[in-house]
């Protein structure tokens, strides 16, 4: 069954966006990650308009994390102070991202910026993640390795406009979660994520957050700092596509309750190895795309004289 | 103003031996939350005062045009080992859709002089006046040629039946991916490959219901459209997942 998509202006399967959005959330469910950076390029792969996909998709992630975040509040998991330092940064970010986007737009490059993004941040993370669990595992079959220790104090001490985050136990300046804040707002309005697989090593290795807070902190920024990139889509581009946004939510719902069980089931270094390796794949074709000679030359953008 | 021109001239003919009667099987296509694609069927008759008596072979030319819109093409070129668009043409006048049928090829029913005044064919009907780049040639071909691929340019030889000199009709399918607006149909008649007559027709292609609703507000009314979409989103995630949680108990 065909559905026209009023925004988007094409028409797609309406299957297919239930489909892609459940497998998404089978997978975000599984490895509890936000799944943006999987459907964001899925949607490219599909034939939606990159601008179009990007804004829906932080649509998305405002729905898909405001049940999450409700959950980590009950739990006290939420460092309400460091959100908010994160977030205003977050505020900052998106509106800078914004602008480099619709900049880029008029040049016709803007598919071009979100697909190298991706390569670059979805390489990075890929790797990382990778060479982590396969350490992981090789540590796991030694029973003697010797776990390597967190350095306590590292240069984000020492810088002024300290502050005290009773609930993470931090004493620490305001300016490097302003700067983590600010980067995953850029991210947000470029590649629609949510940028919580940026946000949570940064919060756990950078800034030394406790991990129990880690997850509700990140989520309630990502809450606010995608709505707001979401309103600025809407009112400067008009690329939201509500209705793509609710069919992929609906199939995401869904998904990310049945990844979550099977998830329970499966080792974590295991798991986080089939992340990395599918983050990889990702990354993988969008390079690729990049890099062979495409088969049509040419391409059409909206006229005007922007 | 061509046409028009064309128009006056075709009616100015002494006596106008034969003349088009027309008919469309629909004269509105409604872009709803299922829109597939559509066809349309134009059939007509030739009327004439007497019997056929005019000499030279007789074309029907069928085009259907939707509305005009600037684009740009883009070109891609390799930079640094990566494929990124570099040159760029404007092409002025683009319609969105633009099919032409004929009953025969259609350099054997029509002079080139006539498609140049009335820019009937393909290459006449889409051009780049301000395109300054040595090869615009070569964009306004690319872009026929993708908007081809997504059937919203068609070329359609011996697409119009012709029975006995006197019926005609064809078949136009419409892509899911069409642009808003007003659609011109213009049928041209042509005897010994020149113009005898022309008819002119509209056709109303229409977002309707929901997703007319819808594009309104995201374009009239974007704020309180992006506060809609954040709303509904939540409250279909929030939904789904209890609906979810209710079905496992």
């Amino acid at each position: 069954m065909q559905i026209y998509l009023p925004i988007a202006e094409v028409s797609v399967n309406i299957f297919l966006l239930l489909g892609l959005g459940g497998i998404v959330g089978v997978l975000s469910g599984m490895f509890g990650v936000g799944g943006g950076f999987l459907m964001t390029p899925l949607l490219f792969f599909i034939g939606i308009p990159p601008a179009v996909a990007v804004a829906t998709e932080a649509n998305q992630i405002v729905a898909s994390s405001f049940s999450g975040v409700l959950a980590h509040l009950k739990r006290k998991t939420v460092d309400l102070r460091m959100g908010t330092v994160l977030l205003i940064g977050g505020l900052v970010g998106s509106g800078l991202g914004i602008t480099l986007f619709n900049y880029l737009k008029a040049l016709g490059q803007v598919e071009l910026l979100v697909q190298l993004c991706y390569v670059v941040f979805l390489g990075m993370i890929g790797s990382m993640m990778f060479i982590e669990s396969l350490n992981a595992i090789r540590r796991a079959s030694k029973p003697g390795g010797s776990v390597p220790k967190r350095r306590k104090h590292n240069w984000v001490h020492n810088l002024p406009f300290k502050m005290k985050f009773r609930v993470s136990g931090l004493y620490i300046s305001v300016i490097p979660p302003l700067m983590v804040g600010v980067l995953v707002g850029v991210l947000a309005a470029i590649m629609g994520v949510g940028g919580g697989f940026i946000m949570v090593p940064a919060m756990i290795y950078l800034l030394g957050m406790p991990t129990k807070v880690v997850v509700g902190t990140s989520l309630f920024q990502i809450i606010f700092v995608t709505a707001f990139t979401t309103m600025l889509h809407a009112t400067t581009n008009f690329t939201v596509d509500v209705v793509l946004a609710v069919l992929l939510l609906v199939g995401g719902v869904i998904g990310a309750q049945i990844g979550t069980r099977i998830g329970v089931k499966m080792k974590a270094e295991q798991l986080r190895i089939w992340l990395a390796i599918m983050v990889l794949a990702v990354c993988g074709k969008l390079a690729f795309d990049l890099l062979v000679m495409p088969n049509e030359l040419y391409s059409l953008g909206t006229g005007g004289h922007s | 103003m061509i046409r028009l021109v064309a128009l006056l001239l075709s009616l100015a003919l002494p006596a106008k031996a034969e003349e088009i009667v027309l008919g469309l099987s629909k004269d509105e296509v409604a872009i709803t939350a299922t829109f597939d694609g559509s066809e349309i069927l134009i059939f007509g008759a030739i009327k004439r005062d007497g019997p056929v008596e005019v000499p030279g072979d007789l074309g029907v030319i069928v085009t259907i045009a939707g509305p005009d819109e600037p684009v740009t093409v883009r070109k891609k070129d390799r930079r640094l080992g990566i494929w990124v668009n570099t040159e760029s043409v404007e092409v002025d006048v683009a319609p969105t859709f633009y099919a032409v049928a004929t009953n025969r090829p259609l350099d054997e029913i029509l002079t080139p002089a006539e498609d140049l005044n009335t820019r009937i064919s393909m290459q006449r009907a889409i051009r780049s006046i301000g395109a300054t780049a040595d090869n615009a040639q070569s964009f306004t071909e690319a872009l026929i040629r993708i908007r081809g691929s997504q059937g919203l340019y068609q070329t359609i030889p011996e697409g119009v039946s012709v029975a006995e000199e006197a019926l005609f009709r064809v078949l136009i399918p419409l892509p899911a991916n069409l642009t808003e607006g007003d659609y011109v149909a213009e049928i041209y008649l042509t005897r010994d490959k020149q113009i005898i007559d022309l008819y002119t027709t509209t056709i109303a292609v229409k977002k309707v219901g929901l997703e007319r609703w819808l594009y309104n507000l995201a374009h009239e009314n974007p704020f309180l459209y992006g506060l809609m979409s954040l709303s509904i989103a939540i409250a279909a995630g929030w939904g789904a997942s209890a609906a979810f949680s209710a079905f496992r108990r």
